[in-house]
């Protein structure tokens, strides 16, 4: 098991993105376009919900303009806070605005193998394997389903995985690759298993879900339905928007705000007006598109303001969020990948979001790397003791200390010193050897990152799952299977 | 006279404006000018000018999509014409593009189809959530040469592969070129598919690769 897990919690910096006027604008932006220009939902039973509460659905086209007033009621029913929890009571992590939890990333295709070095195709065995390296690092607080099992069904995969992370952790996991009806129940039987009954899932959902919108203003249906069943059971649901400045978003940045903002609040207004009360999510991974290719980037100050704008949105709605952070462009661990990482996770984490996702990934979320998975982690350590700020007291002040070194002396010796020491950040993937060391070796953070990667994978024992848990999992999945 | 006519044909693409170029087209037709020579005289040239700025970096993704736009209108003017007399434009070849059954994100396949369609394939476009069979029997109606496919889920990319498989067993010949987020070169070569990008540029010169033309 993993020691304390590590979280910005009630961070000292503060960010002032938008004046209150400004939020209440890009509000009112949003009630409007959800009211006039509508938002799809081609999901019968989300267009039957909408219909049942006065919204007018579009049978033919599945577009949903909603009132204003109605998506305002609904949104209020949202508890603001609740707790994510963890096979492992110990690492439950609280949604309650004071804390930043980081997850692994996900859903990508492709992994830099920790041994041969080489780009392959994912499989079970890597899902497996991240959430055994995860489970081991206290700056991972929760789970996304880093890469898909490939080597599994179509129809089955995302159990296969889920089945994965709980064998190899005791963490929270979050699926964001469960999006149809019938998956998602046979996950909520898997989770209801885990925990024993569905009541006790309610009081601690150890899994939560994470639905892609289909930007510009549109949802798919099995994303809708599995959103239903998980918040049916009591399961934290979120819809995360990638709308994107250019495509499937307006090239200026407020206008981006505005088409994912109305995406996520009109699904989780649905959820609401289905199950009143249910715990939900706001989630976002929003940037601009590459002027040249229009791929996603996963970096650029755009993608840094998007990173912090969502956090500000959670907030006016009182629900927690989930937000993309790190994801960067780059293709290895590299000059863009740190400077990327590092931007849009303090900008995402000096607003607090309650969730971040989240390490591991180069080229845009698609490829796994272990070694910028946990370079990552020590980006978030980095700032993570960024927001903490300075802190000001007579013992911080250090006015003894001072006096009796005085001028011309040094503090190594003093016990003050020795008492504080260990509070200075020690690096574990920079170089500050002297430069003939290097010259020597010439090897690096990446290098160092690989061997702990490595002894990790290779000596990190979670705690076992039941076995009978277990069976109960094939038996779910073969059943599903069939 | 005409040089003006022309002038005004490129610029039109040049600015992305479909509404003049497919005026000019009906001032080109009202003059009695050629539809061959005002598509290859008026506008080619400015679908090339646009091609080789946004190579420089001069110009964008956003320019190039509605020049292609414009290209699109003209020649959907231009074609009845070319029906009348006989004649037709020279086109790369014929290509039929969707988005895979169960998936339907539109925006990467419908990029894809407007940059092969300015470069001057004939596109038939089936939209998204399209049936492995459709894209089979639409491929034999048209005698298409090629067939782009696109999936932006994990789950819905290896129907790319039964495309591959259903054009076998109903021995339609057409190349296969493949693309969307989680599509990797290596997924390309593991389901045989002929062709891969990553973006919509690149598809283009994967398309005319494909045709021979590269």
């Amino acid at each position: 098991m993993a020691g304390i897990l590590k979280a910005v919690a009630n961070p000292k910096l503060s960010l002032n993105l938008f004046t209150p006027e400004e939020v209440q604008r890009i509000h009112q932006a949003t009630l409007e376009v959800i009211e006039t220009v509508g938002v799809r939902f081609p999901s019968r039973r989300a267009q039957e919900i909408w219909a049942a509460h006065g919204a007018h659905v579009d049978a033919k086209t599945g577009i949903v303009k909603a009132p204003a007033h109605l998506i305002e009621a609904a949104l209020k029913q949202a508890p603001a806070m609740y707790t994510l929890a963890a096979r492992d009571a110990t690492q439950d992590l609280p949604l309650d605005g004071k804390h930043v939890w980081v997850g692994t990333d996900g859903c990508g295709v492709e992994i830099i193998d920790l041994y041969s070095g080489e780009r392959r195709r994912s499989r079970l065995q890597d899902v497996e394997e991240i959430a055994r390296v995860a489970d081991a690092l206290e700056q991972v607080a929760f789970h996304w389903v880093a890469l898909s099992a490939q080597d599994k069904p179509a129809h089955t995969r995302g159990l296969h995985e889920i089945a994965a992370v709980w064998r190899n952790s005791t963490k929270h996991v979050q699926t964001e690759s469960i999006y149809n009806e019938s998956e998602a129940k046979a996950a909520v039987e898997m989770a209801t298993v885990l925990v024993g009954s569905r009541e006790a899932l309610r009081q601690r959902p150890v899994l939560s879900l994470m639905q892609c919108t289909a930007p510009p203003l549109g949802h798919d249906a099995g994303s809708l339905d599995a959103a239903l069943i998980g918040a049916q059971a009591g399961l934290p649901v979120g819809f995360m928007t990638m709308s994107a400045c250019l495509t499937t978003g307006p090239a200026t940045l407020a206008g981006n705000l505005v088409v994912g903002n109305a995406e996520v609040i009109s699904a989780t207004a649905l959820i609401q007006l289905a199950y009143p009360g249910a715990p939900v999510f706001y989630a976002a991974a929003q940037t601009a598109s590459d002027l040249r290719t229009g791929a996603y980037t996963g970096g650029g100050p755009e993608d840094f303001l998007f990173g912090a704008a969502g956090g500000v949105l959670a907030d006016f709605y009182n629900i927690p969020i989930s937000m993309g952070s790190f994801a960067t462009g780059a293709k290895e661990p590299n000059w863009q990948a740190g400077l990327e990482n590092t931007f849009s996770t303090f900008m995402a984490s000096i607003v607090v979001s309650d969730m971040l996702l989240g390490v591991g990934f180069l080229h845009g979320s698609r490829i796994w790397s272990y070694e910028q998975m946990l370079m990552d982690c020590e980006i978030y350590e980095i700032v993570r003791r960024v927001l903490a700020g300075i802190e000001v007291n007579s013992e911080t002040l250090a006015l003894q200390a001072i006096r009796e070194v005085g001028p011309g002396g040094n503090f190594l010796k003093h016990k003050h010193t020795r008492a504080h020491m260990r509070e200075i950040f020690v690096p574990e993937y920079l170089d500050r050897r002297p430069y003939n060391v290097w010259e020597e070796k010439k090897d690096g953070p990446r290098d160092w990152a690989r061997q702990k990667a490595r002894h990790l994978l290779e000596t990190h024992q979670p705690d076992p799952l039941d076995p009978a848990i277990v069976r109960e999992f094939e038996r779910i999945i073969a059943a599903q299977e069939r | 006279m005409s040089q003006d006519l022309f002038d005004a044909m490129r610029q039109s693409i040049i600015d992305g404006d479909p509404e003049q170029a497919a005026a000019l087209v009906q001032q080109a037709i009202a003059q009695g000018l050629d539809p061959l020579v005002a598509l290859n005289q008026g506008f080619v040239p400015g679908v090339n000018y646009v091609g080789e700025q946004f190579a420089q970096g001069e110009m964008f993704l956003p320019e190039l999509v509605v020049a292609g736009e414009a290209m699109k209108a003209a020649v959907a003017v231009l074609e009845p014409e070319f029906a009348k007399r006989g004649t037709e434009r020279q086109i790369l070849g014929k290509v039929v593009i969707g988005t895979i059954e169960g998936d339907i994100h539109e925006i990467g396949k419908t990029l894809v189809a407007t940059m092969l369609s300015a470069s001057g394939f004939q596109v038939y476009d089936l939209g998204v959530d399209v049936p492995v069979m459709t894209f089979v029997e639409k491929a034999r109606e048209v005698n298409a040469d090629i067939i782009a496919i696109s999936a932006l889920l994990t789950t819905t990319m290896v129907r790319q592969k039964d495309v591959i498989e259903a054009l076998q067993d109903s021995n339609v010949s057409a190349k296969v070129m493949v693309g969307g987020a989680p599509v990797t070169q290596g997924w390309a070569q593991e389901i045989g598919a002929h062709g891969y990008s990553e973006d919509a540029v690149g598809a283009v010169a994967v398309a005319k690769r494909l045709m021979g033309l590269a």
